[in-house]
């Protein structure tokens, strides 16, 4: 029965492989771009590529470099995901385990971390399992300038948390104050 | 040849009609009604108690359906949830199950049943 339209099969075999190359050719495109942007200078911060995190994490918020928080952190936010900061984030197992995997291992203070993020692991003590970057040492030198009015008060920016907001080149991995635009306000000068 | 390239051109919108048809079969089984996009817009477009005042459907995906929605509390953009204004949509039954999910918790606060989750699906594939 299954094998009555063998043309219709292989036709489908053809355009999911074609739908494949295509996708892939985009994805070299933007890294080839990307190469481009940043050729003269390292990330910050190595952006989160792995697919499965921009997708399951990236679809609600920023996709954080797995860099910004030790692992200890990652683990606790993926062993809490029915309570994500007050909402459910809930995964599968599997995702969960593969997420783990990824984040872990890129963590800031695993071995491929890289740029800014040993400092980062650096400035948190061990005692200490921070859940947000938002609330480590690291984070609050860097920020501690800004008047809350231009992002709590800011209904295009909300949070210190969505990074993108302000920094136009987060989603790079660079976090270079040159870069930075405050939705309606313009060009960061300290 | 020309039956060949349109088969390619319109295979992969098939296998994507047969996953939303397969999902919306695997809730049929519990379902007490044939599902309604009438009821499906009703339940999108009511609101619940939320930890800080109401949620609804469109805090998220905004009041259009065919334009970009932005996230409640992170500020994100959503992409276009109707299939008319976004074709991804409603093509993979992963992505169906797994935002059904997580998205009637945030906002029903509660898991979606069978009946609602189908009903749901029949609104916004009419989108």
């Amino acid at each position: 029965m299954r094998l009555r339209y063998p043309l219709t099969l292989t036709a489908l075999a053809l355009s999911l492989a074609a739908g494949l190359v295509i996708g892939d050719d985009d994805e070299h495109e933007r890294d080839r771009q990307r190469g481009h942007s940043t050729m003269f200078r390292q990330a910050d911060f190595s952006p989160a590529q792995d697919p499965t995190y921009r997708s399951e994490c990236g679809g609600c918020h920023f996709a954080y470099p797995p860099g910004l928080l030790p692992a200890r952190s990652w683990e606790a936010l993926l062993d809490g995901l029915g309570d994500h900061f007050g909402d459910n984030a809930e995964l599968s197992d599997a995702v969960t385990a593969q997420l783990r995997g990824y984040l872990t291992t890129q963590a800031a203070d695993s071995a491929e971390a890289s740029g800014r993020a040993p400092a980062v692991a650096a400035s948190i003590p061990a005692s200490e399992t921070p859940l947000r970057f938002t609330a480590t040492r690291y984070f609050q030198r860097k920020h501690h300038e800004i008047d809350p009015r231009t992002v709590h008060d800011n209904p295009q920016v909300g949070s210190l948390s969505a990074c993108a907001a302000c920094h136009t080149q987060a989603d790079a991995g660079s976090f270079d104050e040159h870069q930075v635009r405050i939705p309606g306000m313009g060009r960061w000068e300290d | 040849m020309r039956t060949l390239l349109l088969a390619l051109l319109l295979l992969p919108n098939l296998t994507h009609a047969s996953e939303l048809q397969g999902l919306l079969d695997s809730y049929r089984a519990n379902a007490g009604e044939a599902f309604s996009a009438e009821r499906g817009a009703t339940l999108w477009q009511s609101t619940w108690p939320g930890a800080e005042g109401t949620r609804q459907c469109a805090d998220c995906h905004g009041a259009d359906l065919r334009r970009s929605g932005r996230h409640a509390k992170t500020g994100k953009t959503i992409e276009p949830l109707a299939p008319s204004a976004n074709p991804q949509r409603l093509t993979q039954r992963s992505e169906m199950e797994k935002w059904l999910l997580r998205n009637c918790k945030w906002t029903l606060g509660r898991p979606c049943s069978d009946q609602e989750k189908g009903d749901l699906l029949t609104y916004l594939s009419t989108q």
